[in-house]
């Protein structure tokens, strides 16, 4: 390809082109019960493009070896490629320093790392957490064990019958008592986006830290850690076209600084004898162990993929594909949106009449429509509207109007078959 | 939708939409509650067990078409039954649905409407749906008052 081809290329790949993007992703191409696999089950987890199928194959057929403790050319090699990464989620989610990013497991991990850590060091009994009723299970419960082990209180701001937070009684329970505050960016079961500066702004007027679930965030929108001014970020790799198992968790330096480590063993140390040990700095001081390396370089492919898409050309699009199921989904007299927050992201959590959930999902399933059936591990915020379950259809860039055609007409066939 | 058509069978369809012995037996001597924390399915099954003999049983609670068709397909084939033989139809039952290798139509008690859920053994996913309430009424015949889940 010579120079000016190449540049062409460039330019049209910031006009956004859905068919081109499918492309890079070879799971769409496969079949189930002999239809077109229609994946729309993203904020489950997300599918993952060829390149980075390819970073991480590559990295095992040429690079792969421990990073930070060898002098040999691979382990340099490895080290500096997962310290990149790091570099590609600073920069992704606009954080100041490289040094901020802690690899994790997902973004469970992460929240867990801060109520253990940064938690369990500093609440004392009667302090106050705050979440609200729209929260992932995993935003709930390492706050409930925190509670547990220290006495504090773990209080719950709710949600408008449209999925939103009361924001006036969200400021209402912030008080001198309140020490943490951990809400979600996006609603995996409604799909709400949370205004998370102003919760955030509301929270430090009270001397709360505020933590942010941004799992459901970080696929869809441009995210900038600086502009929210949250003290913790978490997010997913799996959820963003990265590989299963790595995540990172973002911690104001200050912060990360002042917290003791999250588990002990190699790489987190400085020095060990069996009278003292020093801890090593951060953000190595939470990495304990060989840490997924092969994991990270694939989240920064992963990254990589997103940049040069550009994430204002996704959330634009996906807006439109919102705009176009939302429509759709409501020209179906029997379905009921749950969730129907002002500000959303293109999660459609819904039921069809009286029909069970788990019985729309698994005739969905026969014509290739992959969609969730459940509580979405939101079960507070599924039970707010009254349901035990819904189906959720969660998208993606790669989906398509087509997709969301594949979805209406399979839920009319439901209709017709136990309607 | 040649599977599907077997799931859904007409049967299943009818006892999903006028489930017998949807109801609670006020004095019951025998009752557990089961939960699938998957779909947030809940059944509570009641039993009044009179000399090891189920003489009426019942069941309470919200799930998907086969969960519902399941449990009301199961309180019709309960009643009257020794625990013994109750006990003895949930293994039949459960080795149909988990499409076991070991299953002998001849074999054991005969399952008659429950055979309509055969159907459930081409959907693994479904599986559960089939036998939450059956282990419900493990629990309940066992009188472990605690709740058991499909997990």
């Amino acid at each position: 390809m010579n120079v000016q081809a190449d540049t062409i290329a460039q330019m049209t790949s910031t006009s956004f082109d859905p068919n081109r993007i499918i492309k890079d992703f070879p799971i769409l191409r496969r079949k189930v019960h002999g239809k077109r696999l229609v994946y729309l089950d993203n904020a489950a987890t997300s599918q993952k493009p060829q390149s980075v199928i390819n970073t991480v194959s590559r990295h095992y057929q040429q690079t792969n070896a421990n990073i930070h403790r060898g002098i040999h050319t691979l382990s340099v090699e490895s080290t500096n490629a997962y310290e990149a990464a790091r570099g590609n989620v600073q920069r992704f989610i606009n954080a100041s320093r490289p040094e901020e990013i802690i690899f994790v497991r997902g973004a469970t991990e992460a929240i867990n790392l801060v109520a253990q850590t940064y938690g369990r060091s500093t609440l004392k009994k009667g302090d106050e957490i705050l979440i609200s009723t729209m929260e992932h299970h995993s935003n709930i419960v390492p706050w409930q064990i925190l509670c547990e082990q220290t006495g504090a209180i773990l209080r719950v701001a709710p949600i408008n019958d449209a999925g939103e937070l009361m924001f006036s009684e969200y400021e209402q329970m912030l008080s001198q008592r309140t020490k943490i505050v951990a809400i979600t960016h996006i609603s995996n079961a409604l799909g709400t986006i949370n205004p998370i500066r102003k919760i955030t702004e509301a929270a430090h007027k009270h001397g709360a830290i505020v933590l942010v679930d941004g799992a459901q965030a970080a696929p869809h929108m441009p995210i900038d850690v600086q502009d929210i001014s949250c003290d913790f970020y978490a997010i997913t790799g799996h959820k963003m076209f990265g590989p299963v198992g790595i995540g990172a968790l973002y911690g104001r330096h200050e912060m990360l600084n002042q917290m003791p480590p999250y588990q002990g063993g190699g790489e987190m140390i400085l020095s060990v004898t069996f009278e003292k040990t020093t801890y090593n700095h951060v953000p190595h001081k939470f990495e304990a162990g060989t840490p997924n390396i092969v994991g990270a370089i694939g989240f920064g492919s992963a990254i990589d993929y997103l940049n040069a898409i550009g994430m204002e050309n996704i959330a634009a699009y996906e807006q439109e594909l919102l705009a176009y199921a939302t429509a759709a989904l409501q020209e179906i007299d029997q379905v009921q949106l749950i969730g129907t927050a002002q500000d959303k992201a293109a999660i459609l959590s819904f039921t069809v009449g009286d029909i069970h959930p788990h019985d729309v999902g698994t005739v969905l399933d026969q014509e290739g429509v992959a969609v969730r059936t459940g509580n979405h591990c939101a079960q507070p915020a599924v039970e707010r509207f009254g349901h035990s379950a819904t189906v959720r259809a969660s998208l993606a860039l790669y989906n398509t109007k087509e997709d969301i055609d594949a979805l209406t007409s399979a839920i009319r066939k439901t209709i017709e078959l136990l309607g | 939708m040649n599977e599907l058509q077997d799931l859904y069978q007409e049967l299943i369809l009818d006892h999903n939409r006028s489930p017998r012995n949807l109801r609670r037996i006020e004095d019951a001597n025998h009752k557990a509650a089961g939960y699938n924390p998957l779909c947030g399915d809940r059944v509570t099954v009641y039993l009044s067990l009179n000399d090891d003999i189920v003489e009426d049983i019942s069941f309470e609670g919200s799930g998907c078409a086969i969960s519902t068709a399941a449990a009301s397909l199961m309180t019709q084939a309960i009643k009257g039954k020794r625990v013994e033989e109750a006990e003895a139809l949930f293994e039949k039952f459960r080795s149909l649905v988990m499409d076991d290798a070991e299953y002998d139509e001849d074999k054991g008690p005969a399952l008659g409407k429950l055979l309509a859920l055969e159907g459930v053994k081409q959907f693994p996913a479904r599986v559960k749906c089939a036998t939450l309430v059956w282990h419900t009424l493990k629990a309940a015949l066992d009188s472990t008052d605690k709740p058991v889940t499909t997990e």
